[in-house]
């Protein structure tokens, strides 16, 4: 009687956990995508590295733009290798969120760096000069 | 579907109840997943502010010292390996979970823990040779935001390894259940989120800062 569905809740979910026991945890990678992205992010690390403490790519320039470029590969690395992202977890929401939020970042960093560095550039001279090699 | 449960005899019952009901739990199962994700979403908007706040003052030197002249790269990187080194240790982790290996996964906390830890010390050690050199939070905005960015970073280190030293030893005493697998689970989304957060640091902080 106790199995019949309406007064059978704790029987419910005893069934449940088993049917769950792999639900809750389930799409942690595997040891090659580990090793995978764990390879990749050592080669990103180093690269940007060696281009700063050598000066092997030469131009300052294009040293930041490299690395910044390579900072970006590395967090999509591991964006997809640790952290598992994908379009299709959760019915796209958790990817949904992280667009949202790195529409959120983009904004913050661009926005205030860019407001400040034109506030900075119109100041009078004699309060820039104030600064002191400041701002 | 409908028809069908009314046209059932009584002992099929139950098994529309168990199938409905795995859909449903299913759901809440994924939304601690997807709970803590956005949990992580808005610590990156911490994060991005004082990216933010780093873009802006950090060329602030107020006359006093410049990253070229306080980061020693060497140190950063030895750094930046022990954060990438405790990520993969905490996969192999997860991975010896999805095998229901206790011990395995104990080892592979701990060695994360001791690469956690490591990663603390150097960036203590860090922090106190610039302070002793006088190059305080207090000396210059660009200080003040270097340290704020910084330190927010290795405080979330620090709670990191404090939960990671709970999770062993809730494992410990009652074994891989499915609310340790689950918590075993965020933690490995919140290391690996902060091991992200690292790359912009060393990224625009540090190798940015000295190329300047």
């Amino acid at each position: 009687m106790s199995a019949h569905p309406p007064h059978g809740h704790g029987d419910h979910a005893n069934l449940d956990h088993d049917l769950h026991s792999h639900g809750d945890t389930h799409g942690h990678g595997s040891m090659k995508g580990y090793m995978i992205g764990f390879v990749l992010s050592v080669i990103l690390t180093a690269i940007p590295f060696w281009a700063v403490m050598t000066g092997g790519l030469g131009d300052t320039q294009t040293t930041a733009l490299v690395i910044m470029a390579l900072a970006f590969v590395q967090i999509v690395v591991h964006m997809i290798f640790f952290l598992h992202m994908n379009t299709k977890s959760e019915g796209g929401w958790t990817m949904m969120a992280l667009v949202f939020t790195a529409v959120l970042v983009v904004i913050t960093l661009s926005g205030s760096i860019w407001v400040m560095y034109h506030m900075n550039t119109n100041m009078m001279p004699d309060m820039a000069a104030q600064m002191g090699g400041g701002m | 579907m409908s028809t069908d449960v009314l046209s059932a005899d009584p002992a099929k019952n139950p098994t529309y109840y168990l199938v409905e009901d795995e859909d449903h739990h299913h759901e809440s199962g994924g939304s601690t997943a997807i709970g803590f994700w956005m949990y992580l979403m808005s610590d990156c908007l911490i994060f991005a502010i004082l990216f933010a706040t780093y873009g802006v003052l950090g060329t602030s030197y107020a006359g006093g010292p410049t990253p070229r002249e306080i980061f020693e790269l060497p140190l950063v990187a030895l750094n930046t390996s022990m954060l990438l080194l405790s990520s993969i240790t905490y996969g192999f982790a997860m991975i010896a979970m999805e095998k229901n290996q206790k011990a395995q996964v104990q080892i592979w906390l701990a060695i994360t823990g001791l690469f956690g830890l490591a990663f603390l010390s150097i960036e203590l050690y860090e922090f106190a040779n610039l302070i002793h050199e006088g190059a305080t939070p207090q000396r210059s905005a660009f200080l003040s935001s270097f340290f704020t960015l910084v330190g927010t970073h290795g405080l979330h280190v620090t709670f990191g390894i404090i939960w990671l030293v709970t999770l062993m030893v809730q494992v410990g005493r009652f074994g891989l259940l499915e609310a340790n697998k689950r918590r075993l689970m965020c933690l490995s989304m919140f290391w690996h989120f902060l091991d992200v957060v690292w790359i912009g640091v060393f990224t625009f902080v540090y190798l940015l800062g000295v190329l300047r």
